[in-house]
């Protein structure tokens, strides 16, 4: 579980998170939702450490990270699985030694054990046979599944994911998002996705929050989403002409 | 006011460098391969430069010194003095900028645009520390190109002195024996581990703090080389007044 409250964050005197408090559950997918430029992705960036928030606190499992020390903060790090917009896949290295990677840095196991366990969660990820290959060689939905493979060989505790299905078409997008689905209830992680997609909405959205200006705006569960009267919620969620034409049809039938 | 927070930055940046380090044997490996990409790589290229420059220093000074009154044998000491002293450590250092620079600042200038820098800090790895120490120690290797392009000057300013018939090969032996400093190479080298550490260290700041995607990648390689380019030379200066003056 992760607590956020009243998170602010600025870049001179823009004001980008204006007092953010929520509650991200474990076992879940969190998703942080909202338009282009809304804060979502600064907000996750203040989560995982990349940016220091001015005013506000972060709690890991009710552990603020303010008061961590830097052994306790080297831990928490280790604890955390990223998946990045692009994949952020290291070019020089082969899809093995990139998902080995985290292993090498942080645990003292053999090279042979190593190397099972990259097998082991390439095969979770629907991706065997590709270890010696580099990431400009497979596509990128494929690279993408192989960032998800590296940000769980560690066994995370939280998964963070920044536009997962982003640039991928429907039906990837859909493997991806379910794939992160099945993650975090297999292994019981508190998984936060940022995303403007919303058919990651319809898809994984078990716990939602809706920013916007910097403002959390709505929070609620996926099928709290098509009921809730809010009007900056329902604009963002019928702006799609497929929406607006599965709402006509479900008010006609009504 | 943005120079003084620049050069601020670029010291906190040599601070973290040199600090929270990587695994060693992560290291080890690193360190080999930065010096197979930035010294290895670029000895074909300081091999040809060195060996035809030094020809040329040969020709120009001895269709230069045309008064039958001045020995041949300073055709050979002005070659070795020019190579030693200027050529082989400060004007390779800069086509190095031009090369090891570029190549720096677009490598680690990618890695930020792909998001791969804050892949590392999010795993708790000092990403300075990975990408930019190894690149320091594998410069500690630089004055052996730096010798090379000693020896392939001279061995060209031989070749053009003697074939081109401007001097003997004894007189050019000779001449590069004559009045021979040793400190001359001290201070050659001091200013090398010094452009070593800026080659090193100026170009990964550059890459490190751009801002922007493949266009800006492209801007901060030029704006690295030139802000590389002037560091050697104004160092130059201040180690010359330093040790020779």
């Amino acid at each position: 579980m992760i607590a956020v409250d009243n998170l602010k964050m600025q870049f001179g005197s823009e004001e980008i998170l204006k007092g953010i408090s929520t509650v991200f559950e474990q076992g879940k997918t969190n998703l942080i939702i909202g338009q282009s430029g809304s804060g979502k992705s600064v907000m996750l960036k203040c989560l995982i450490g990349l940016l220091q928030p001015v005013a506000g606190s972060i709690s890991y499992h009710n552990k603020p990270t303010n008061q961590m020390n830097l052994q306790q903060q080297r831990i928490l790090r280790e604890e955390i699985g990223m998946l990045f917009q692009g994949g952020a896949l290291f070019d020089s290295m082969t899809i093995e030694e990139n998902i080995m990677f985290p292993l090498r840095m942080f645990s003292q196991q053999s090279t042979s054990n190593m190397i099972s366990r990259v097998n082991e969660v390439l095969n979770r990820v629907n991706l065997d046979g590709v270890n010696n290959k580099f990431p400009a060689e497979i596509s990128g939905g494929m690279q993408k599944r192989v960032s998800i493979a590296r940000a769980i060989v560690n066994n995370p505790k939280y998964l963070f994911c920044d536009e997962p299905n982003s640039g991928l078409d429907p039906k990837t997008a859909t493997v991806i998002d379910n794939l992160i689905q099945r993650i975090t209830h297999e292994n019981d992680i508190t998984t936060i996705v940022v995303t403007h997609d919303m058919n990651s909405v319809m898809e994984i959205g078990e716990r939602i929050n809706f920013l916007k200006n910097g403002i959390l705006v709505w929070k609620g569960t996926q099928e709290d989403i098509f009921k809730t009267n809010n009007q900056d919620v329902t604009d963002f969620v019928y702006s799609s002409n497929l929406f607006r034409k599965i709402r006509d049809v479900q008010n006609q039938n009504i | 006011m943005k120079y003084l927070q620049d050069i601020g930055s670029y010291f906190l940046m040599l601070k973290r460098t040199f600090s929270s380090y990587t695994k060693a044997d992560v290291l080890r490996e690193l360190i080999f391969k930065e010096i197979d990409d930035l010294v290895m790589s670029s000895l074909g290229i300081v091999s040809f430069i060195g060996f035809f420059v030094g020809g040329v220093i040969t020709l120009q000074t001895a269709l230069n010194l045309t008064d039958p009154i001045i020995p041949k044998e300073l055709v050979a000491f002005a070659t070795r003095q020019s190579i030693i002293l200027e050529f082989a450590p400060t004007f390779i250092s800069i086509i190095m900028a031009g090369k090891v620079g570029s190549f720096i600042t677009s490598s680690i200038g990618s890695m930020r645009v792909t998001e791969q820098i804050d892949a590392l800090e999010v795993m708790g790895i000092n990403s300075l520390n990975y990408l930019v120490f190894p690149k320091v120690i594998a410069l500690l290797t630089y004055p052996f190109l730096i010798a090379i392009a000693m020896f392939l000057g001279i061995l060209g300013g031989l070749i053009a002195g003697v074939y081109g018939g401007f001097v003997s090969l004894d007189e050019f032996i000779r001449g590069l024996q004559e009045d021979f400093i040793p400190f001359h190479l001290v201070y050659a080298f001091v200013k090398t581990y010094v452009f070593a550490f800026i080659l090193a260290t100026v170009p990964a700041w550059h890459g490190y703090y751009m801002k922007g995607g493949a266009l800006e990648v492209g801007k901060a390689s030029t704006k690295s080389f030139v802000w590389t380019s002037v560091l050697i030379i104004f160092a130059n200066y201040i180690i010359t007044q330093l040790l020779l003056s």
